[in-house]
């Protein structure tokens, strides 16, 4: 039985597409109250888990429970429980804001839908565009809408795939602030993103790759565990530099970042030398720096690209 | 001169270079949609299927002159003579001899509820009568609802009368053979006397039209949501298949019973199709077969993966339901395996029910199986539908 702050407990998930593993024995655990990030690149599986997690997919091994209810025989509780904001807009378009959310209000069977729905959009800020239909709203706008109409069952636990792909700076800034709102407010919220400043406003992480999960956990924990010690390079000439270094043994990651090169490699003594001996006469200024979390997603990634069997957290 | 002729001979070039790009991304477009043409497996095998089916389907179903129409006999008068006269009629092959009515209620009640097309009346005395050379009557009645059914019938009863009773009469009744039949015979169409096609197509068209349009609304019901990607909160969402699919029917019930009055209105004023019938009947069997429908509709909306397959679909179950229910053509010219076809569409049920109702007042009595086969058919799509409907995007 699943411990009462525990809201969504995951073992061994596995899911497989025309014998293709999507998702490859997957555990996971997220702590209720707590913003818990699901990172990974396209394919990875992210969206497949998070379905399994809700009653849309039945897993093919594993079990699972989300709020105390299990995945394979329990989805109509969780159903009722868990607000799930889907990658692609999924309300109706040629419906107006408020009949979308009177409709959400009514299935989900609240006392008066049309007073829940106008609460909601006096919530979002909505008021302007209540009359409009959905279809028509900008990408913030609806993106804001599908938010307000998961949040309007009152749900114990959200899980948003991609929130906010495809959404402007200013309007993702405030999808994170109200993200942390609900979660003062006792909610639990899965959200899975690409972005790495988005995962930095986690409280919790889960990176997966290719179905699997590389790294769990906090981020100052996942970046300790990395072992990575890290130098930043500036200067002239650091694509050269980097065409180099990306076969030199010793380095484990190179990346870019703006006008910088982040090099890293899990063996500090032997990455140190490399920055003393490539420092020396050369126009680039080669500075350690902490890891940071993108970092240590790098090195995963190329990691699992090197062999199936490393790299695994 | 040759300045102009090469700067035309250049313009040829030019207008030869632009029309072969074109049709090189005309052939882009066309390698592309035929791709698209492939992969989509369904859409392939109606091209070849639907034709294919339909055609066979047709081409050995469709039979405009019915042989073996259901013939009840009233007999009031055994004698030799009208025997030989009920052997000639059957010897036409279009009249099957099924029923012996007890009475002429009897023999109303079997044409009201569809049993039998044909009642030929032998009325008492009738061997005697035409002895005496009184020329006594024989009463053919014929269901005229559809005259298409009866007319081919009625001509042979024509021919038939007039040599029947040349071998029996030998001897000293030869001279009742000299003129013409030595009785006389009656026809009566009954419920349209003047044998108006419009009177059995009409009401048909209440049904016809009724299916083309309920099946439609319903049968995009589904793969709309699936293809905006609505489907997927929608099944997030605490909600059960049997109320999504009682929540899309219900709305086009009340369109369809819109579409029905419309369709009813204008028959009977403009077309002065009457009602002999009661309406009370009528709407409420009306608004059954229109939730027939519309099951159907929606069991192929959860088959099909698109629009584009859902409403071809729609149209494959509409062609035969035009075609072997008896509205177009005679359902009795059927052979027996494309009548047990016929038998499975509603369209082919609802079309008893509204010509009866109209045309000849039957009641619920006299319908009481097709309203049966109506509402097990509904049931049968609707359980189908449910057990189809994907509940997990598995």
């Amino acid at each position: 039985m699943t411990a009462p702050d525990i809201a969504i407990e995951a073992e061994g998930l596995t899911k497989s597409f025309d014998g293709k593993k999507v998702v490859d024995n997957l555990s996971l655990r997220v702590q209720r109250g707590r913003i818990h990030g699901f990172l990974g690149p396209n394919g990875s599986g992210k969206t497949t888990t998070i379905r399994m997690l809700c009653g849309l997919l039945t897993p093919d091994s594993g079990r699972g429970s989300c709020l105390g209810y299990d995945i394979r025989t329990q989805q109509d509780q969780i159903k009722r429980k868990v607000g799930y904001m889907t990658q692609r807009f999924s309300l109706y378009s040629d419906l107006t804001v408020r009949e979308n959310l009177e409709f959400i209000a009514r299935i989900y069977d609240l006392e008066t839908p049309e007073r829940a729905a106008t609460e909601a959009i006096r919530r979002l800020d909505l008021e302007s565009h209540a009359e409009q239909l959905a279809g028509e709203l900008s990408g913030g706008w609806k993106q804001r809408l599908a938010l307000g109409a998961c949040i309007l069952p009152n749900p114990a636990l959200l899980l948003l795939d991609e929130p906010t792909a495809g959404v402007d700076p200013k309007a993702r800034r405030d999808f994170w602030d109200e993200i942390h709102h609900l979660a003062s407010q006792g909610l639990t919220v899965l959200v899975s993103t690409h972005y790495m400043d988005e995962a930095e406003r986690c409280h919790e992480i889960a990176y997966i790759a290719e179905g699997r999960l590389l790294a769990q956990g906090l981020i100052a924990e996942i970046v300790a565990k990395s072992g990575l010690s890290t130098y930043v390079v500036t200067g002239p000439g650091l694509d050269e530099l980097a065409d180099r270094l990306k076969t030199t043994a010793g380095v484990d990651m190179v990346a870019p970042f703006g006008a910088a090169l982040h090099v890293a490699g899990r063996d500090a003594a032997r990455l140190a030398e490399i920055a003393r001996d490539l420092g020396k006469d050369a126009p680039q200024a080669w500075v350690p720096d902490a890891a940071t979390l993108e970092d240590v997603f790098i090195d995963l990634m190329s990691h699992l690209e090197r062999g199936p069997d490393v790299g695994r957290a | 001169m040759s300045d102009a002729r090469d700067a035309a001979g250049t313009k040829t070039a030019h207008i030869a270079a632009a029309f072969e790009a074109s049709l090189r991304r005309m052939r882009a477009i066309f390698v592309k949609e035929f791709i698209q043409l492939r992969r989509d497996r369904v859409t392939f095998a109606m091209i070849v299927g639907i034709p294919l089916i339909q055609l066979l389907l047709f081409g050995f179903a469709i039979n405009t002159d019915p042989k073996h129409l259901p013939t009840a006999l009233l007999v009031q008068d055994d004698g030799p003579l009208a025997r030989s006269l009920v052997a000639a009629l059957r010897a036409t092959d279009y009249f099957d001899i099924e029923a012996m009515a007890a009475g002429e209620a009897d023999a109303d009640r079997l044409i009201l509820s569809n049993k039998a097309q044909f009642v030929i009346d032998i009325p008492p005395d009738f061997d005697r009568r035409l002895i005496r050379g009184e020329k006594p009557p024989l009463l053919v009645v014929a269901d005229a609802t559809d005259p298409t059914a009866t007319s081919g019938a009625i001509a042979a009863v024509i021919g038939a009368a007039n040599t029947a009773l040349d071998r029996e009469l030998k001897g000293p009744l030869a001279h009742l053979a000299q003129s013409a039949p030595p009785f006389e015979l009656r026809i009566q169409r009954r419920y349209n006397p003047a044998g108006e096609t419009r009177r059995n197509i009409v009401p048909g068209l209440i049904g016809t039209i009724l299916t083309m349009t309920m099946l439609i609304y319903t049968g995009l019901s589904v793969t709309r949501e699936l293809e905006r990607g609505t489907m997927e909160a929608l099944l997030a969402m605490p909600v059960r298949p049997t109320e999504i699919m009682l929540g899309k029917i219900s709305p086009y019930v009340v369109v369809g019973a819109v579409q029905m009055a419309t369709i009813l209105i204008v028959a009977t004023l403009l077309f002065g199709v009457p009602v002999v019938g009661s309406l009370w009947l009528l709407v409420p069997l009306a608004l059954l077969f229109i939730i027939a429908n519309l099951s159907v509709g929606y069991t192929f909306s959860t088959v099909a993966v698109n629009q584009l397959q859902a409403i071809q679909l729609t149209f494959f179950f509409f062609l035969p339901s035009i075609l072997l229910s008896g509205f177009m053509f005679p359902f009795r010219g059927m052979p027996v395996w494309a009548q047990y076809l016929g038998e499975c569409l509603p369209l082919t049920h609802f079309l008893r029910i509204v010509r009866s109702v109209m045309l000849k007042g039957s009641g619920f009595g006299d319908l009481a199986v097709d309203t049966g086969a109506l509402a097990l058919f509904t049931l049968v799509a609707m359980s189908i539908a449910i057990a189809r409907f994907r509940q997990t995007l598995d």
